[in-house]
């Protein structure tokens, strides 16, 4: 059976962002790109998987420009993936028109058990394409997950919610499931990997082709800022003693926070 | 007529904090207000949801709800905004609210924007909202295109309360859970080992790195968070090395949080933890190298021993809060 990974590019936490002079969004110029670090959790898993027999391919999907996001499915074919597929798609695709673009490539796929996703992806930190996408595909999802088993009828799931408390899901597959941090250990792509990712074909869609337009967006990132200027830090001097009651001071009578 | 509706999680009987923070957003507005609770006990919230100036209480009391069940939930949730098509929708971006909406917007056809942490509702409905991008590097605001009902999730202490001038007497319509196979059933739920706020609702953060030094003086750190009402994070490294476990973690790949206070102690501030609280509104930092990075991001910086000065704050502060 085959298992669907989708990944999305993003700007590596260290890259420094520049807003656009007409604050449309990020100037990304210059940015350096890496596969969502959640992501990379969703393609390991799917990997063992297949490892275990309990999938027969791995097929990796992204949605986005596709000039740049080849790049990131070919990380994914490195670390294992079997096929890959880019759909090409402008820079600031809404979370809607994304979803509508997965579930219309994985559905013109045929069969399959399971799809994998992250559990958010760190740009705009939305949380919202895995559940769409499981809304779209009419089967049941779970977020946040640490743990995953998959048998023939369902997968259980262990998550995490609130105030550090574990919930075991059991979901009837097909399913789409969202990887936390803590459900494995990424691999690295191997040397032989990249060797064969790089001969790999990756197969090419288009929005259109797969008959999802722009009156799909739902919503839309506009006027981008910076943060305002945070005021220089007050640096609190004296002795430990000295340095304990001056702070709770200030935070009483300054910031007014306790 | 346009109206809000406000999705009001509770637990214990009470209404959350970031519930009011919700229902004054919609009280500002001038709007009607609907509120949905779900969840046994939801019956005995009309009369504060009435003194929250709601007009209409949509009231799951039903055991079945107790335990967050995406499907269920789904279900329920969507055919209560199909029957009173709200313009406006008012969640918390909480655990539940960011797993339900965007499969209820699917569900709609509309557009749902998570993590909001600026939000104004004009009097026509019509919603601004910004929320941080890019790790709170910049910010954006977003614009609803096409969309019915439009779904906001704020992110908790964002929003100030302001007092409530009416009561009201809730119209009160009660649902119940659907009787339904269901493909996502939960078996089970190990619930965690703290009984304080979860971090992402907290409004005093204690955090340690690991400039703690060891696992057992996160001990330190509890006493402080303790007196304070406050919950304890913790940096990915203390995490990875075992010492807490990654539901404490604060950051990118931890939880992103926004508290009023957030008290970083032996955190070298390293970018992928000021990514998860780089918007809390007071940041203290103490930190025996005055070259750490996290003093950049401090209201409040102390150059020194986190394990000398915390349990000398922990002092000072049952002082202050006995008075
Ligand atoms: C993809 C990726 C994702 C990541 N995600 C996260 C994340 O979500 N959250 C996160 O926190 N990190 C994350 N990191 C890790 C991050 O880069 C840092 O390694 C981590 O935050 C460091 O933790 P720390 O500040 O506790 O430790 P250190 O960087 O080792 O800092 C310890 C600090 O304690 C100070 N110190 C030492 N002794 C004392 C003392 N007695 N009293 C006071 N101060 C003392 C030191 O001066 C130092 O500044 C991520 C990294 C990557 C690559």
């Amino acid at each position: 059976m085959k298992v669907f990974v989708c990944i999305k590019q993003v700007p590596d936490t260290e890259t420094k962002i520049k807003i656009k002079g007409d604050a449309s969004g990020i100037d990304t110029a210059g940015v350096k790109w890496v596969m969502n670090p959640y992501d990379e959790f969703a393609v390991e898993e799917a990997l063992k998987l297949k490892e275990a027999g309990k999938a027969t391919n791995v097929t990796v999907i992204s949605v986005g420009p596709k000039a740049r996001i080849v790049e990131t499915l070919r990380t994914a074919l490195a670390m294992g993936a079997d096929d890959a597929i880019a759909v090409d798609a402008p820079e600031d695709l809404d979370p809607s028109t994304t979803a509508k673009a997965l579930a219309a490539t994985i559905k013109a796929e045929g069969d399959y058990r399971l799809v994998l996703t992250g559990k958010l992806a760190i740009d705009d930190n939305a949380a919202s394409v895995s559940q769409m996408l499981a809304e779209h595909l009419g089967v049941p999802h779970s977020t946040a997950v640490t743990k995953l088993e998959v048998s023939d009828s369902s997968a259980v799931s262990e998550r995490e919610i609130e105030g550090g408390a574990r919930e075991v899901m059991q979901l009837a597959v097909p399913a789409v499931i969202a990887a936390n941090k803590g459900l494995n250990m990424p691999r690295y792509a191997s040397l032989p990997g990249i060797m064969k990712a790089k001969k790999k074909v990756i197969k090419e869609l288009t929005l259109d082709g797969l008959g999802v337009s722009a009156a799909e967006t739902r919503i839309h990132y506009q006027n981008f800022q910076m943060p305002p200027e945070k005021p220089p830090v007050k640096m609190i001097e004296g002795d430990a003693a000295t340095q304990a009651q001056t702070l709770v001071k200030l935070l009483r009578e300054e910031a007014k926070v306790i | 007529m346009a109206h809000v509706l406000v999705f009001t999680e509770f637990s214990q009987g009470q209404l959350k904090k970031s519930a009011l923070e919700l229902l004054s957003a919609a009280r500002k507005s001038g709007l009607k207000i609907q509120a949905v609770a779900l969840g046994s006990g939801a019956k005995n919230l009309v009369d504060v949801l009435g003194k929250e100036g709601v007009d209409d209480a949509i009231l799951g009391d039903d055991a079945a709800f107790d335990q967050y069940n995406p499907e269920l939930f789904t279900e329920v949730v969507s055919n209560i905004l199909n029957d009173k098509k709200p313009t406006v929708v008012l969640a918390s971006s909480s655990t539940l609210g960011r797993d339900l909406f965007p499969r209820v917007a699917a569900r709609l056809n509309t557009g749902v924007v998570s993590d909001c942490t600026e939000l104004e509702i004009s009097g026509t409905g019509e919603v601004k909202v910004r929320r941080p991008m890019y790790a709170g590097k910049c910010s954006a605001e977003v614009a609803f295109v096409n969309s019915p009902v439009q779904i906001v999730l704020m992110r908790p202490n964002q929003l100030t309360i302001e007092p409530s001038a009416a009561v009201k007497t809730p119209a009160i319509e009660e649902i119940k859970a659907p009787v339904k196979d269901l493909k996502t059933i939960i078996k089970e739920v190990v619930k965690g080992t703290s009984a304080k706020l979860d971090l992402s609702e907290a409004n005093i953060i204690v955090s340690g790195g690991r400039g703690m030094k060891e696992a057992a003086n996160f001990k330190l750190l509890e006493e402080l968070a303790d007196v304070l009402g406050a919950t304890v994070g913790a940096s990915r490294a203390v995490v990875d090395a075992g010492w807490v476990p990654h539901s404490m973690q604060v950051g990118q790949t931890g939880k992103t949080v926004a508290p009023t206070l957030y008290i970083a102690c032996g955190i070298s501030g390293a970018i992928q933890h000021l990514a998860g609280m780089s918007g809390s509104k007071v940041i203290v930092a103490i930190n025996k190298d005055p070259n750490a990075p996290i003093f950049q991001k401090a209201t409040y910086g102390i150059v020194g021993d986190a394990l000398e000065v915390v349990p000398l704050l922990t002092q000072e502060f049952k002082k202050l809060l006995q008075q």
